[in-house]
């Protein structure tokens, strides 16, 4: 029986995927479970196997084209069987539908930087899937930011040409996700094409900062306490070879604190206000091409030394590009932590579902008060973004003194 | 009732008039599987094509062609190292040429109407009333005849005015120019439009003595008037005398003359001439064929109304072409026939734009533009830029001897939308096409610019004109 090799949605924002490799060459024997090509989503590289056994008969998307989720990629059958029916339906949406990444264009031309058509729902101009404009269409939507997406063609062969963007502007369509109209100064430029994960960022934040009232709660915290609890545990963890980060213990109070203002561990979703009775941490992850927020699970109910080492497992998967939808989707909170980079403080776009994201600045040496007598401490300035529609002022002011003060007694975390 | 051999009852659709709107028409009815008979009042044999293939667009092109050859021999061929001695000039051949090259192409509409199925019937037709039609035939007999759909094609005819009625022999219309076979010694041409500047160009070339003479202050007065110029200074190079602001008074005919009463800025002058060729304009041809009856409406202007799928008051009733109004030009005609057709079918069809048309005159050097001018685009309200690129900088415009000439294109400024284009020089009538699949494709002067054009063509001078649009031009 022949089987196809599909491009298929392995998270629920990805809308297509890039054919990075074939691991197998057309007329290779293939087993079922083989890794049959390597493709990339918005997030990760991902290795798709073949879910029959024979022969790897046609590769009808080429290496480094860009389809939308849904496309066959290829098909595996017997050597003699027919495949010539799955080629014709496959022939039908395929072709039209591959994009190569780095899509051909002059210098000064744009082409809209969202992604090229939603799978689900093939564009109206599009003829399974490409998107027919003219070129002036193009540029106008450009610079007005339409999306050329969300408009049905008028031209020949459901084209879409100067006056559906007119009929747009003025019936007022949205604008292009991931894109502010485009404003051609003369300046010289280099065209960098979006990644896929370049693209899933732009998409999610305009879908955060949009959207989202956000407000800032900024806080400093003494690290005293943490310095010299970190240097304790380490020594006696010495001998199993175990590690724990400041960001560890950042992880960790986040979570507990969270576990006493469940009101803060929450996501506004429209019609009611979802609090999680988990806390799912992410941990803000910059990576080659951009960021990533691998997920620890269950942090309030996993110890340092846990956190410790999931975290560290993690972040490498995550630089190698290797994480699973599931292990970066859905955080409830985030931390983000320039620290490293020397940022005294920042503020974060959260990172939907979660309503709230903490964004972590270095821990620096600073002359304070303590006890009526100038001392010189270790201070870190932490800022947590707010989701306005879900969490108050208060709220977040509360959870910040929880976190803080566990930080600064880190016993109190025993209790 | 009489009727003629093979002549049927009813049709799918009935065309009357044979021209390139009608034509073209039966024929596009006749692949999509209708019955369709073309009905045409022209008596001469073959008698299909219509004014275009017989009167107009193509011996005007032969004699044209003919015009230029002389021009090469008496004033080009020297500089290419080829001295031609004791030729003689005879517009009487050349007419004959240009009557041969119509006659071919005229039975070559009656191959195609073979080959397709399309009935010809000769005759007179008129509507009336309703969806029938009652042909007077060649030879006398009538004919009723019902069709589920009628295509009005009937075309145009040349206009005058009062004291300058044709005579047929010394005043006359592009159709009686057409077969002078002795060179009038002097012609006075009125109207500088496509038509007039065409006829001055070819009794110039012949050795006639030309006066044009135009009421508005340019030659070619629907073109750009930069681009006019450069045809007007040619055309003074060469001697043709050109009146321009100037209206005609009065006609007197003598036995051995005509003397032609002109009032222009300097005042009233009487010009001495044995020829004067009416050149100012067309009418359409809506009499004696029963609208009224059929229930089809004209417009202010005299023309039949029409949507921009050709459809008339009437339903079922269709009308293209010249007869539907401006601009009168054959492509126009034969692409109205297509979209009516196709919509008669119910086929997606692409309906006119007018913007679009590309107009053409092929006098020497030649002009053809395509969409607004620099001065009605700014009137539209748009911000432009102008490219222009001359022939002078262009080498295979040097290579032909033809350094006169330009390209110019009206961009919109924001998006570099290819608003319209303006050409003279060699050849130009066939550099527009380029231009016009551009604008039909809403291709911008980014998508012309980045366009690999072959070199040494006259086709660099568009995307030279492009390149200029955005400030970058190379060559000049
Ligand atoms: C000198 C000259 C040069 C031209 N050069 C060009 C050119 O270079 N390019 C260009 O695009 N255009 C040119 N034109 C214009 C072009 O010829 C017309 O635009 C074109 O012919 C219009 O086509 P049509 O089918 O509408 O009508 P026509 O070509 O006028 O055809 C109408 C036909 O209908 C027939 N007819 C009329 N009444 C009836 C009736 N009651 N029953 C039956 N048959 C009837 C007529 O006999 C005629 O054959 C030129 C015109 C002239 C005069």
């Amino acid at each position: 029986m022949a089987s196809r090799i599909v491009m298929s949605k392995l998270s629920p924002t990805m809308e297509e995927g890039r054919v990075l490799k074939w691991v197998k060459q057309e007329g290779d024997p293939v087993e079922s479970g083989d890794v049959v090509v390597e493709v990339e989503t918005d997030k990760a590289t991902m290795e798709v196997e073949a879910m029959g056994s024979g022969v790897l008969r046609k590769i009808l998307v080429q290496e480094d084209a860009t389809v939308p989720t849904g496309t066959t990629l290829g098909v595996v059958a017997a050597e003699d069987e027919d495949i010539s029916a799955i080629l014709e339906e496959s022939r039908a949406v395929a072709p039209a539908t591959v994009q190569a990444t780095a899509s051909v264009q002059g210098p000064a031309t744009m082409e809209p930087s969202a992604p090229v058509v939603p799978s689900a729902a093939p564009s109206p101009a599009g003829d399974g899937g490409r998107l027919k404009a003219s070129p002036l269409a193009k540029r106008m939507a450009d610079e007005r930011g339409i999306r050329l997406e969300a408009l049905r063609g008028t031209g020949p062969g459901g084209r879409i040409i100067k006056r559906d963007i007119e009929a747009a502007a003025s019936a007022g369509v949205p604008a292009a996700a991931a894109t502010a109209p485009v404003i051609d100064y003369d300046i010289p430029y280099e065209r960098v094409e979006l990644s896929q994960l370049r693209k899933a960022i732009a998409r999610n934040l305009i879908q955060s900062l949009g959207p989202i009232p956000h407000f800032f709660l900024t806080r400093e915290i003494d690290m005293g306490e943490v310095l010299k609890l970190r240097g304790e545990l380490n020594e006696s963890l010495a001998e199993s070879g175990a590690k724990i980060g400041v960001n560890d213990i950042i992880v960790k109070t986040a979570a507990q604190a969270l576990s006493e203002h469940p009101d803060v561990n929450v996501s506004f979703a429209g019609d009611h206000i979802r609090r999680f009775t988990r806390v799912d941490v992410g941990i803000a992850v910059a990576v080659r091409d951009g960021l990533i927020t691998p997920v620890l699970r269950d942090a309030a109910s996993k110890g340092l030394r846990q956190i410790s080492a999931e975290s560290r497992e993690l972040i490498a998967r995550a630089r190698n590009r290797k994480l699973a939808p599931e292990d970066y989707q859905g955080a409830t909170f985030t931390i983000s932590n320039l620290g490293m980079y020397g940022i005294d403080e920042f503020t974060a776009v959260i990172n939907p579902p979660a309503a709230t994201i903490l964004a972590v600045g270095a821990t620096q040496e600073k002359p304070v008060v303590v006890d009526g007598a100038v001392a010189i401490r270790p201070r870190m300035r932490v800022t947590l973004s707010c989701d306005h529609r879900a969490v108050d002022g208060a709220m977040g002011a509360e959870f910040l003194a929880t976190f803080a003060e566990m930080l600064e007694n880190p016993l109190r975390m025993v209790l | 009732m009489a009727k003629r051999e093979g002549i049927k009852d009813s049709y799918d659709l009935v065309v009357i008039g044979a021209g390139p709107g009608g034509y073209v028409a039966a024929i596009r009815a006749a692949q999509l599987g209708m019955d369709v008979a073309c009905v045409e009042s022209e008596s001469r044999e073959g008698g299909l094509g219509g004014v275009c293939l017989n009167w107009g667009c193509i011996p005007t092109k032969a004699m044209l062609e003919s015009a230029n050859l002389a021009r090469h021999i008496k004033d080009g061929a020297a500089d290419h190292g080829i001295r031609v001695k004791g030729y003689e000039l005879d517009i009487g051949a050349a007419v004959t040429r240009s009557r041969q090259i119509s006659d071919r192409l005229t039975k070559g509409v009656k191959f195609l109407f073979d080959k397709n199925g399309v009935m010809p019937i000769f005759g007179r037709a008129k509507l009336p009333g309703g969806k029938k039609l009652e042909v007077q035939l060649k030879g006398g007999a009538s004919s009723t005849i019902s069709a589920s759909n009628i295509i009005i094609a009937t075309g145009s005819r040349p206009k005058t005015f009062p004291g300058f009625e044709f005579d047929g022999e010394r005043v006359v219309s592009s159709r009686e120019a057409l077969e002078i076979r002795k060179p009038p010694g002097h012609i006075v041409i009125v109207g500088a439009g496509s038509i007039g500047m065409e006829f001055a160009d070819i009794f110039n070339a012949f050795g006639a003595n030309v006066t044009i003479v135009e009421i508005l202050p340019q030659l070619l007065p629907l073109e750009d008037a930069e681009i006019a110029g450069v045809v007007e200074r040619s055309f003074k190079k060469r001697g043709i005398k050109v009146k321009k602001k100037t209206g005609i008074k009065s006609l007197e005919k003598l036995d051995t003359k005509l003397l032609v009463t002109v009032e222009g800025a300097s005042g009233e002058e009487v010009i001495e001439c044995d020829t004067l060729l009416m050149a100012v304009g067309r009418t359409p041809n809506v009499e004696d064929l029963g609208l009224e009856a059929a229930g089809v409406k004209l417009d202010d202007d005299g023309w039949i109304a029409i949507d921009e799928l050709g459809r008339t008051s009437a339903e079922g009733i269709y009308a293209i072409g010249d007869v539907a109004g401006m601009p009168m030009l054959a492509h126009k005609a034969s692409h109205e026939g297509i979209v009516a057709v196709e919509q008669i079918a119910g086929l997606p069809t692409h309906p006119l734009a007018r913007e679009d048309v590309p107009s053409c005159t092929y006098c020497h050097p030649e002009v053809a533009s395509i969409g607004r001018t620099e001065g009605q685009a700014k009137e539209d309200g748009h911000q432009v830029k102008v490219g222009k690129f001359p022939f002078s900088a262009n080498g295979r415009a040097l290579a032909a001897g033809a350094p006169d000439g330009m390209v110019k294109i009206v961009a919109d400024a924001q998006y570099g939308e290819v608003l319209g284009v303006q050409m003279v020089g060699h050849n130009v009538t066939e550099l527009i096409a380029e231009t016009g699949l551009g604008r039909a494709l809403e291709t911008t002067v980014h998508e012309i610019a980045a366009t690999v054009h072959a070199h040494p063509t006259l086709s660099e001078t568009v995307m030279e004109a492009a390149l200029a649009a955005l400030g970058r031009p190379i060559h000049i």
